[in-house]
């Protein structure tokens, strides 16, 4: 993955899900031109079907800030299903690991918190109770966000962390190699 | 040679008596917190540590006559206090008054008064060096001097021996903490207390002692500091599935000290494992260093006292 800044605009992911028939892709992808996105990249995960039976897709797009939103509403009015728009293009993952009792303090609250405000997206979250759910638990979470984000992100992790009485134990960014 | 005042008969001084000689030095007093043993001409080190063995103190004297022993060097090995760091502040204060060297391994004076104790040494004729309240053996803070600490931007490292024996045997053994404490604790690595340790406590004041060299004005107080207790065998088990393990790291920079449980990748550089301690510090034209040792042990840290010795008297 390559953090992209080119030109003049910023860089966006969006998520497709498009019918198993041809022609889908085009169509999909002429909205996005026309509303001045300029298509960097497109990622079809072929053979990788939604519950649905359709095909998800991911397309970097590169656009000025204020534009995106029509390229959204034009791909919505062409009638594609947007999965996810709007989030800016994550450069950087970080892998934090949540200690405490986290069903008690509402584990998927937390982590909407952590998107909502750390402007991060939970990639993917693995959870070890050993003790059923009642009791103390980890979780270790991948956590993408734009580089120079990267640190404020995590200071609101530790933020939200702290209101919650969770543990956090941060990746050491720097020397750990 | 130089005659050396010691005060503290613990692991560290007791040391630092039996080494003396090796290293050219000679003792000329010693207490502990209840007698001292003073000769002008050198105490018998052999007849003072047996004495300590045999009778729990080095000698009949009033433990303060050893400050006004002659002597060269005082070396301040009494228990690190927080706070107004005594007793061991005013030994220190009591040898700059007097125009002689302070060597210390007790880490109050210089991580709560460095200050104070910078100021007295500037009206005194003798120095204050302090190698070994940080990383024990390593050489941490004579290389950040030969480096200069206006080419250091930060320093970083696993600096508490206990809590790190601790994260490497939970990791290695699938073991919860209550249980590899008690380990440690019977191996003699951790203390029957060791809240010191594995609260970050002794980190942090090894990282406020290197920040207050970087030239910053920090004390404990200053530290933003969280320990490894509440951390349970699945977290570190989360974190091996990954190719991660968990490190108590402490950060030094100019403007802050940090320290607290980190991820780190299971085979890197900071990932060293059992009492093995890491410095590692950031320049501006020299790149990374690593320096990896024992952080603590009597001879370990004596020599790094006698150490500071040698560069006060060569
Ligand atoms: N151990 C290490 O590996 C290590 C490494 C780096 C730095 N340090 C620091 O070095 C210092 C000594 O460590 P240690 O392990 O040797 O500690 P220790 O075993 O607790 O010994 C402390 C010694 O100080 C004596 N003492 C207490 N109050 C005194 C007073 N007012 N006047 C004279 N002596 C007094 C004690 O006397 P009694 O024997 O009568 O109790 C004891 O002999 C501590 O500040 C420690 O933080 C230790």
């Amino acid at each position: 993955m390559s953090d992209v800044e080119a030109g003049s605009g910023r860089a966006y992911t969006i998520r497709l899900e498009l019918a198993d028939e041809p022609g889908e892709l085009l169509n999909a992808l002429r909205p996005i031109a026309e509303a001045g996105g300029n298509l960097l990249s497109i990622y079809h995960e072929r053979g990788n079907l939604t519950p649905r039976g359709r095909i998800p897709v991911e397309v970097d797009v590169e656009c000025a800030p204020g534009r995106f939103d029509g390229v959204v509403e034009a791909l919505r009015e062409a009638g594609v299903n947007v999965v996810q728009a709007g989030e800016e293009r994550y450069g950087e993952e970080v892998t934090v690991v949540l200690v405490g009792h986290l069903i008690d303090t509402d584990l998927s609250d937390t982590l909407k918190r952590f998107e909502e405000c750390a402007s991060a997206s939970v990639v993917d979250v693995s959870l070890s109770a050993p003790q059923g759910t009642d009791d103390v638990s980890s979780a270790r979470l991948r956590l993408a966000a734009e580089a120079e984000r990267v640190s404020s992100a995590l200071a609101t992790v530790r933020e939200i962390a702290t209101e919650k009485e969770l543990l956090v134990i941060e990746p050491q960014l720097d020397g750990g190699a | 040679m130089a005659r050396l005042a010691v005060l503290g008969a613990g692991a560290v001084g007791r040391s630092v008596i039996d080494l003396a000689s090796e290293y050219g030095h000679t003792v000329t007093a010693v207490a502990d917190s209840r007698g001292a043993a003073v000769d002008p001409d050198g105490v018998d080190s052999r007849d003072v540590l047996d004495r300590k063995a045999s009778d729990g103190t080095v000698g009949d004297v009033d433990p303060e006559t050893v400050l006004s022993a002659e002597y060269d060097v005082l070396v301040e090995a009494t228990p690190t206090t927080l706070g107004d760091a005594e007793p061991g502040f005013t030994h220190a204060r009591r040898a700059l008054v007097d125009d002689r060297h302070v060597v210390l391994a007790n880490k109050g004076p210089v991580a709560e008064r460095y200050g104070e104790l910078r100021e007295l040494e500037t009206e005194s004729a003798g120095s204050v060096r302090f190698e070994a309240t940080v990383g024990g053996a390593i050489p941490a803070l004579s290389t950040l001097e030969d480096l200069g600490a206006g080419h250091v931007t930060a320093v970083r490292g696993v600096l508490n021996g206990t809590a790190n024996f601790i994260l490497t045997r939970m990791a290695a053994e699938g073991l919860d903490y209550e249980h590899v404490l008690a380990e440690a604790q019977d191996l003699g690595v951790a203390e029957a207390d060791p809240s010191f340790d594995v609260e970050g406590t002794d980190a942090a004041l090894k990282c406020v002692i290197v920040a207050n060299v970087l030239g910053g004005e920090f004390s404990l107080a200053d530290a933003d500091v969280s320990g490894i207790e509440g951390i349970p065998g699945s977290a570190l088990e989360l974190a091996a599935e990954d190719g991660r393990t968990v490190r108590l790291i402490g950060e030094a920079t100019r403007e802050s000290v940090r320290v607290g449980p980190r991820l780190v990748p299971e085979n890197g550089t900071l990932a060293v494992t059992g009492t093995r301690n890491i410095v590692q510090i950031e320049t501006t034209h020299a790149g990374r260093l690593n320096i990896s040792g024992r952080g603590a042990g009597g001879p370990e840290t004596a020599s790094a006292v006698l150490a500071d010795v040698g560069r006060l008297t060569r």
